[in-house]
């Protein structure tokens, strides 16, 4: 069984912008637009262009389907794509959310170098192995009662700061504070509770990770953004983490995915790709989804939040210090799987929208609404994560990503080649030594699972984030080279 | 015995399988053979317990997606894996499925651990009828 995709005629109109007009796919409502140099989008493969021109067919979408420059190949909505539909008239898509919900990066700052980490880098990866548990079957250090859990659908890492898993200004620090309206438990399952109850504080696997990293010497683009956002220069040493709502929002993508592609047909909305299951915003099931997917996305800033308070406690414990005098603060939490009611300039008109992000980062800039205070004048940090060999990247959202992109921007380097293939091409447990000899730690769940995260399945991440930076809907600002990475 | 093969071209993030029974039953089966295998290597999960499952949908595709969220479900719940699975698929619409599943309870000090499931996907989602058996194609998030 193959699928056919026919060929997209595709063009440039702007730099680094390629646009598919509507003419090309029966059904598109608005064109789509793809973000990438020429070199990034002979690397897509066709997926991006079928599924971001589905995407564009969906009731209710305003100006264009987009993808950015790290987009591959997902479900539904290709990786890296980014749709705004009205409130009003538009619909809602788990295909456009992700079944991990509230996906996101944090970054914690340290006041340790490189020099003070190295001698005790083993240590300190096998601690933060052991205290946060990743992989099939992680179970979480924190047993909550389900009326607890109940609680965290609803405060989000709000409900750990007040029981003592983090600080109160970790909140300032987090994207809507951690904590997003319109969460209701009434509309989650029980089996959605059950797969997450004993999940709070697990990374996950895939590309999740846990990572100590480092700014080297060249790595700070813009060193005035980079004091305001923590970053005191070459040598510092930074904490990284990616992972989302865990099973407990995989069980609610799976739940409405099901429930939409059954309710569909009593609105008259047909899809070209079953996984675009969507309904009315509107409408109960539309509002009964937000309500559950918001849930999910708050118990992921509360997974981040208690994973955070893990990894304060770990490194209290090596260096023999107090968390804050380690300066072990959050310098941002930013998601990158999720559905929000945003406002944004749609043909002249402040337009309410609700904007799906799958694996596309939000990039608000300097002023605009949730941007913390220490940040207004900079623009909302944006978190890049890269492969584990390769690095990541801090950026700034702006002020023309608001206008161009509603507010988006890249989410990672972007796969290039399947988790198969990269496992043909090396071992995992030979990778690691290759890692290790390069002065990177590697301890993860799976072998296999490090394999399928090598470098060269990757983009070029700095390609990616180069592009970013010239199409001006992020500014770069630091590169992080990783030292220490803890995997599922 | 049915078979799977994994399909590369599609969705390079997750994992695609085109999975082929004899009938339903092997399709089925199978299927959850594929699953069990994404997750761990079969050989280090000691076997040691056998579950009754019973599911009904109105689709034969629906209750093979609700077939394997059901498996994911539980990996995540009772951290059990299931390679093994006898099961009766009956019906012409509504689909029942009964059956049992044996495998084991994932041992973090002996079992080796491959990816963690997050859920089935419908992204090019198929099961349908072949010359002698049944064929399906599968994308499941990871």
């Amino acid at each position: 069984m193959t699928v056919a995709t026919p060929t997209l005629r595709t063009r440039p109109v702007g730099d680094c912008i390629w646009e598919i007009p509507p003419s090309e796919k029966p059904g598109m409502r608005v064109p789509a637009r793809i973000y990438a140099s020429e070199k990034l989008l002979g690397q897509m493969d066709r997926g991006v262009f079928d599924q971001v021109t589905n995407v564009a067919c969906l009731p209710g979408i305003v100006r264009a389907a987009l993808c950015m420059p790290d987009g591959h190949w997902g479900y539904g909505f290709p990786i890296g794509g980014v749709a705004a539909f009205r409130t009003d008239t538009g619909v809602i898509s788990p295909g456009g959310i992700g079944f991990d919900i509230n996906c996101g990066m944090r970054l914690i700052r340290t006041r340790l170098t490189e020099s003070e980490v190295r001698p005790k880098l083993r240590e300190l990866v096998d601690a933060l192995f052991h205290a946060v548990p990743s992989g099939v079957g992680a179970h979480g250090f924190a047993q909550l009662t389900n009326a607890e859990f109940r609680r965290v659908m609803v405060e989000g890492a709000g409900w750990c700061v007040r029981h003592g898993y983090g600080w109160p200004e970790d909140l300032e620090h987090t994207e809507g504070r951690g904590c997003l309206s319109g969460a209701d438990p009434e509309h989650v399952s029980v089996r959605a509770l059950e797969r997450g109850l004993n999940q709070l504080g697990t990374l996950g696997s895939g590309n999740h990770y846990l990572e100590i990293q480092v700014v080297r010497p060249g790595g700070v683009h813009d060193p005035q953004v980079a004091r305001a956002v923590g970053v005191d220069g070459p040598g510092q040493v930074f904490v990284m983490l990616h992972c989302g709502s865990r099973g407990f929002g995989h069980q609610i993508g799976t739940d409405y995915l099901r429930r939409f592609d059954q309710a569909m047909p009593r609105y008259g909305i047909s899809v070209n790709d079953r996984e675009l299951a969507c309904a009315p915003f509107r409408s109960p099931e539309g509002q009964a989804y937000f309500a559950a997917m918001t849930a999910a996305a708050n118990t992921a800033f509360a997974n981040r939040q208690v994973i955070t308070h893990r990894v304060r406690e770990v490194m209290a414990s090596v260096f023999a210090r107090d968390a804050r005098e380690l300066g072990l603060s959050v310098v941002y939490d930013v998601c990158h799987n999720t559905a929000k009611v945003e406002r944004h300039d749609v043909d002249g008109e402040a337009l309410e929208v609700l904007v799906h992000r799958k694996g596309a980062t939000r990039a608000f800039g300097p002023g605009a609404p949730d941007v913390p205070d220490a940040y207004r004048t900079v623009g909302q940090p944006v978190i890049i994560g890269g492969s584990m060999e390769t690095g990541s990247a801090l950026l700034v959202g702006t002020a023309h990503a608001m206008a161009e992109t509603f507010g988006s921007t890249a989410h990672g380097a972007g796969r290039t080649m399947s988790r198969h293939e990269a496992k043909r091409r090396v071992h995992g447990g030979r990778l690691v030594q290759e890692m290790e000899a390069r002065g990177i730690l590697v301890r993860a769940a799976s072998k296999s699972g490090v394999a399928e995260e090598a470098g060269f399945a990757y983009k070029d991440l700095a390609a990616v984030v180069d592009v970013l930076h010239r199409l001006d809907i992020s500014r770069k600002v630091v590169s992080l080279t990783p030292i220490g990475n803890i995997k599922g | 015995m049915g078979r799977y093969k994994v399909l590369e071209d599609m969705a390079f993030a997750d994992s695609a399988f085109e999975v082929e029974g004899q009938d339903l039953n092997d399709l089925f089966e199978t299927a959850a053979r594929a699953l069990a295998e994404l997750m761990v290597e079969p050989a280090t999960l000691e076997t040691s317990i056998e579950r009754p499952i019973g599911l009904s949908a109105d689709k034969v595709d629906l209750l093979l997606y609700d077939w394997l969220s059901e498996l994911i479900y539980r990996k995540d719940r009772d951290r059990e894996v299931f390679p093994e699975a006898r099961v009766r698929v009956s019906g012409t619409g509504p689909f029942r499925l009964d059956g049992t599943v044996r495998g084991g309870v994932i041992d973090r000090t002996r079992t080796a651990l491959r990816a963690d499931p997050k859920a089935v996907t419908f992204h090019q989602f198929v099961v349908a009828p072949v010359d002698g058996g049944w064929r399906a194609r599968i994308v499941i998030d990871i």
